[in-house]
């Protein structure tokens, strides 16, 4: 009778079911099933719709099979199954179910078809990613945690209150391609940027990614800000407004991360950086360059959690994850070194590893379509993703002055997830071609040309080189908590100093204007609570009289109203 | 007028139709045989068997006028307009319905806390006034006779008078409580009455069907206009429309637990449908003035009642007073689904009417067992009790959620309807008013959670769940609060027949049958 079951069923009752399970490995065992029963149930299903229920005269999809869902779906997969093995030996009920609840929900949105299922699947990764911050137990977590779910809840807001006016306007709820220009799909823009960290709609990420606990901070870079990117696939591709966009949010990061000393933060802004690429693949909207953000998102999502995995793992074993603070932890962590290295190397895009297939359909893309500066832009953005990511990460974890930690090296669920993820970074790398099968258009591009590969050598070799000589000329001094960045010398000077300006204009503003809001707040409830507070002139108990003379009233006012 | 023509009129010719005047009858009875009998154990099974025949008869009145006839009941087999005439329709079957259900589910309830709140030897009068109250409701919605609806209304009064005096027992100032609520239901009693005596004065009769068809087409009498004013204000009093509702938060918070549950349940929703019924079916909405009322005076004091009583609600210390703050917001939902004036509208304020009565029982109910653990209702006496009575607690967060109108929840129904009917006007603001008065209900659902859930546990509470026989009650309620949010095939389509019954105005005279008429007792 019923000849599918919706993916996100798997997990939700996965997560119902956990709690009843001893803990321990069998508990663990199942957590890692859950996924691959996800995809088991995606997998034989031919495209087309499924799962169409009329609630309120509104249909709803609960499953749409076609090319741009299958990937993402099957990324989400994988990315879950190595994050639950990654947190194998996790004992916390709470973080289990979160976690499950929270890949599940991301699934059930790529799965869907229409704004109000996909309403509730956004919402719920935002409920269920929160306690995998909470799950941290700090105060710091419980109040950070606190801001990133007001942000992700006000993105759900927001996206109803569009998905509502969209039907008011078209009579349809699907989710599907759409035309930015009324009211509507602006405010479903702004929902999917909230969450796709826009420009100056980003601070949630770099606040809640590092403060969430170590196999926490894993899951959660795997899915928000990709759910946001498919959306926006989905529904706004070739929207140029999303180029320049994307442009930006390829260049900011890059100097936060630089001067950045929390590693995990650091990857998070990197994080912030890598989606700029992708959302300006969508914002060209071509078959090339949606090929691009699709790809790029596979291939992101792996290195990304690889080496959220391997820092993860350093603060696992050491409790910090600054870089002031580590440094020779090659010695006794060499297995995590090196796995940091390979998602280092992917996320620089170096010949052989997957960055290098899935960033140049995007980069070719834009140069395909004549948007040189956006071009030159994203090739800057690379340079700096290997400064920031690619020496950074590793270099002052594993190398530098040594910290005289010695750690044990990290435990075997986190180095069987570390170097599954490793293996899946570089076989794309090496072998593209089953990655470019599962795009949403066919693929008629290679990316080992001659040319290409030099190209990126050179500038990989060029941006080491700077980093090498700087370093040997001592221009680097090991207090120092951040690597100033970058080949750009004009940058280097100018951009922290005006960043810092401007970020501290921005802010003091905000901080006026959230404060004199908050002060008339104050006024209003003071004036509201004077009239309607329990002894106020409304609430109090009135004699019978001041009864009477309402009714007076009322009885004049319906009289004169009548005899009009 | 003519809607009589598609509008089938049942006689009364076999036992089963008697069921309009059995509706009324039964507890009329059980009252006095409590007292007469005098025997104290056996007061509340008389009442109980009482409510629950009640029952019965309107379950058989509502599928019986689910197909959108009525029932024209001839007491004593006089004819109207000369004899008094019940007529019961889907409109009143639906408020049947919903009273005599509430009185059968909160009678385990009532027996609990009239057990720990009133004193043993005023037992047997307790029950008496309680089925009498229950008898006015109830003989207030069936008739079809305006002096009738006067009668039914003291008697309903007079015997909640009584009912919240009894409250002196746990606290004096019941009695001043009482007092005040006597006095100014007398009032708004007595200018129903003028209003009776207006429209007698220009039409001769006192059967509203009979009313109706002879003030027909006479929309600019000066008598007819008073005769509404005065109408609406008297009833408006007892429905609590915001600037008359001054007698509420007292007469429900000082009231005995039981007793705040009936009235909070029932009496305000019997008075609202009066004014549906006089609004709609004894004045007909082609008079200009009816309509001008409306969009006025009902759709202003709704708003206001909507954000006033609501604000005060959320500055509220006492939960008990809170809720009947709360409930004076939701009245003005009410309101405004009749100021609509469309059919959207008054469906909304029928299923209002049910829903809104389910959350706030469930509700009263719970706040009885924290009167009955904690001794009080105030805040700071029942902070922490989320730990101890876990049961109780879980039914106000139903029940909170249900008053916010949470989707899943019977309270989303109602406010789904009432936007709807603004969007079908063409009135987002208004819509957009809505959405904004309930997000106040989810800051004094929210200040009620914390302080049950979140508190540290307060001094001096006996820390037990509430005994079964309240605690079944009360889960009864919260039940159907969830229910009726999925479920909302009964609710809506009884909703939508009444309010299309009301909309399409008298239904005339019922003939006169041949044979025996109705057919006395």
């Amino acid at each position: 009778m019923i000849d599918f079951i919706p993916p996100f069923l798997a997990y939700i009752a996965g997560a119902l079911l956990i709690p009843f399970l001893p803990k321990g490995h069998g508990r663990s065992a199942a957590l890692c099933i859950v996924p691959v029963v996800g995809a088991a149930l995606m997998w034989p299903l031919p495209m087309g719709s499924y799962g169409q229920i009329g609630v309120m005269g509104l249909e709803l999809t609960l499953l749409r099979i076609d090319k741009l869902s299958i990937i993402f779906g099957v990324i989400f997969s994988l990315a879950a199954f190595l994050a639950m093995l990654y947190a194998w030996h996790i004992r916390d009920t709470i973080q289990q179910s979160a976690a499950l609840l929270y890949s599940g929900s991301a699934i059930g949105a790529v799965f869907c078809g229409d704004l109000i299922s996909l309403f509730f699947f956004w919402e719920g990764t935002a409920i269920a990613s929160v306690f995998l911050i909470w799950a941290r137990g700090t105060t710091g977590a419980y109040f950070t945690g606190m801001r990133y779910l007001v942000v992700q809840v006000a993105s759900g807001v927001i996206l109803i209150a569009g998905a509502g006016l969209f039907y008011t306007e078209t009579g349809s709820i699907t989710f599907d391609r759409m035309q930015l220009g009324s009211l509507a799909t602006w405010l479903i823009f702004l929902a999917f940027g909230i969450k796709c960290a826009f420009p100056l709609l980003h601070n949630w990420l770099q606040d809640a990614y590092p403060a969430a606990t170590v196999t926490g901070t894993v899951v959660l870079s795997a899915f928000t800000t990709k759910l946001a990117v498919y959306a926006l696939a989905r529904s706004f591709p070739g929207t140029e407004l999303l180029i320049y966009i994307g442009a930006i949010m390829t260049l900011f990061p890059i100097f936060y991360a630089v001067i950045e000393n929390d590693l995990r933060r650091v990857l998070a802004y990197s994080l912030n950086n890598q989606l700029g690429f992708m959302v300006v693949g969508v914002g060209i909207g071509t078959e090339l360059a949606l090929n691009g953000t699709a790809a790029h998102a596979f291939a992101h999502i792996l290195y990304k959690a690889l080496l959220f995995m391997s820092v993860g793992a350093v603060l696992f074993r050491t409790g910090t994850a600054k870089g002031s603070e580590l440094g020779g932890l090659y010695k006794t962590m060499p297995l995590t070194m090196i796995f940091c290295l390979v998602g280092a190397a992917s996320i620089s895009a170096f010949p052989l590893f997957s960055g290098f297939v899935s960033k140049a359909l995007i980069l070719s893309a834009a140069g395909k379509a004549e948007y040189h500066i956006v071009w030159a832009i994203l090739l800057f953005a690379s340079a700096g993703v290997f400064h920031h990511s690619g020496i950074k990460i590793p270099y002052f974890a594993f190398f530098a002055h040594d910290s005289g930690l010695r750690p044990k090296e990290a435990p075997w669920n986190m180095l069987l997830a570390m170097g599954l993820t490793a293996f899946v970074c570089i076989a794309i790398g090496c072998y593209p071609h089953p990655l470019y099968a599962l795009l949403p258009y066919e693929v008629k591009y290679d990316p080992y040309t001659a040319t290409h590969v030099i190209n990126q050598l050179q500038l990989l070799m060029f941006s080491a080189l700077a980093f090498t000589v700087l370093m040997r000329a001592g221009l680097y001094p090991p207090e120092l908590k951040s690597v100033n960045l970058d080949t750009d010398w004009l940058y280097r000077r100018a951009g922290p100093a005006v960043f810092a300006r401007v970020a501290q204009a921005v802010s003091g503003g905000w901080g006026g204007t959230t404060d004199f809001v908050r002060r008339c707040c104050d006024v209003m409830v003071a004036i509201l609570y004077r009239a309607h507070g329990p002894d106020g002139r409304i609430a109090r108990v009135r004699p019978t009289g001041a009864m009477v003379i309402w009714i007076a009233i009322l009885l004049l006012a319906v009289m004169l109203v009548s005899f009009m | 007028m003519a809607g009589g023509t598609e509008a089938v009129a049942h006689q009364a010719l076999e036992m089963t139709d008697h069921l309009p005047v059995l509706q009324v009858l039964i507890p009329f009875i059980a009252a006095p045989l409590a007292v007469f009998l005098g025997v104290r154990s056996l007061a509340w099974p008389i009442a109980c068997a009482g409510a629950i025949a009640s029952l019965v008869c309107s379950v058989v009145l509502m599928l019986a006028t689910l197909d959108g006839s009525f029932i024209s009941y001839h007491l004593g087999g006089w004819a109207p307009p000369y004899g008094i005439e019940y007529r019961v329709d889907a409109a009143n079957a639906f408020v049947l319905l919903l009273i005599s259900a509430t009185a059968v589910v909160v009678m385990p309830f009532t027996k609990a806390s009239v057990d720990a709140e009133i004193p043993k030897k005023d037992h047997t009068l307790f029950y008496a006034c309680f089925m009498l109250c229950i008898t006015g409701l109830l003989g207030v919605v069936v008739t079809g006779d305006a002096f009738n609806v006067f009668v039914f209304l003291e008697i309903s009064s007079l015997s909640a008078y009584v009912l919240v005096s009894q409250g002196s027992h746990r606290d004096r100032r019941a009695l001043t409580v009482a007092y005040d609520y006597l006095l100014m239901g007398t009032i708004g009693a007595t200018f129903f009455v003028i209003g009776i005596g207006f429209l007698y004065m220009a039409t001769g009769t006192l059967n509203m069907a009979d009313i109706a068809d002879r003030i027909a087409g006479q929309g600019d009498n000066r008598t007819i206009q008073a005769a509404f004013a005065f109408i609406l204000v008297g009833m408006g009093l007892k429905v609590a429309i915001y600037p008359l509702h001054l007698w509420l938060p007292g007469a429900y918070n000082y009231a005995p637990s039981a007793v705040t549950v009936l009235l909070a349940a029932t009496a305000t929703k019997a008075a609202i449908y009066v004014v549906l019924r006089f609004t709609f079916s004894v004045f007909q909405p082609e008079f200009t003035f009816d309509t001008n009322v409306l969009y006025w005076i009902i759709i202003p004091f709704a708003l206001l009642a909507m954000f006033a009583a609501s604000l005060i609600a959320v500055f509220q210390t006492n939960f008990k007073r809170m809720l009947a703050y709360s409930s004076i917001a939701q009245i003005g939902y009410m309101l405004l689904g009749i100021g609509f004036f469309n059919l959207s509208g008054l469906t909304a304020t029928m299923v209002h009417l049910f829903n809104h009565s389910i959350t706030k029982a469930a509700l009263f109910m719970a706040v009885g067992a924290l009167v009955l653990r904690s001794g009080s209702t105030f805040y700071d006496r029942i902070r922490g009790m989320g730990k101890s009575m876990p049961l109780t607690s879980a039914v106000v967060v139903i029940g909170g959620l249900s008053l916010i109108g949470i989707p899943g929840t019977a309270g989303f129904v109602s406010k789904w309807m009432l936007v709807q009917a603004a969007f079908e006007l063409g009135w987002w603001w208004m819509a957009l008013l809505i959405v904004a008065s309930s997000l106040l209900a989810v800051i004094y659902v929210w200040r009620v959670l914390e302080v049950l859930y979140l508190g540290d546990t307060a001094e001096g509470a006996q820390h037990k769940e509430a005994p079964m026989m309240m605690a079944g009650p009360m889960w009864v309620a919260a039940l159907a609060c969830i229910w009726f949010g999925f479920d909302t095939s009964l609710t809506l389509e009884a909703s939508r027949v009444a309010a299309n019954g009301l909309l399409s105005g008298n239904a005339g005279m019922a003939p006169v049958p041949t044979t025996a008429a109705g057919g006395g007792h």
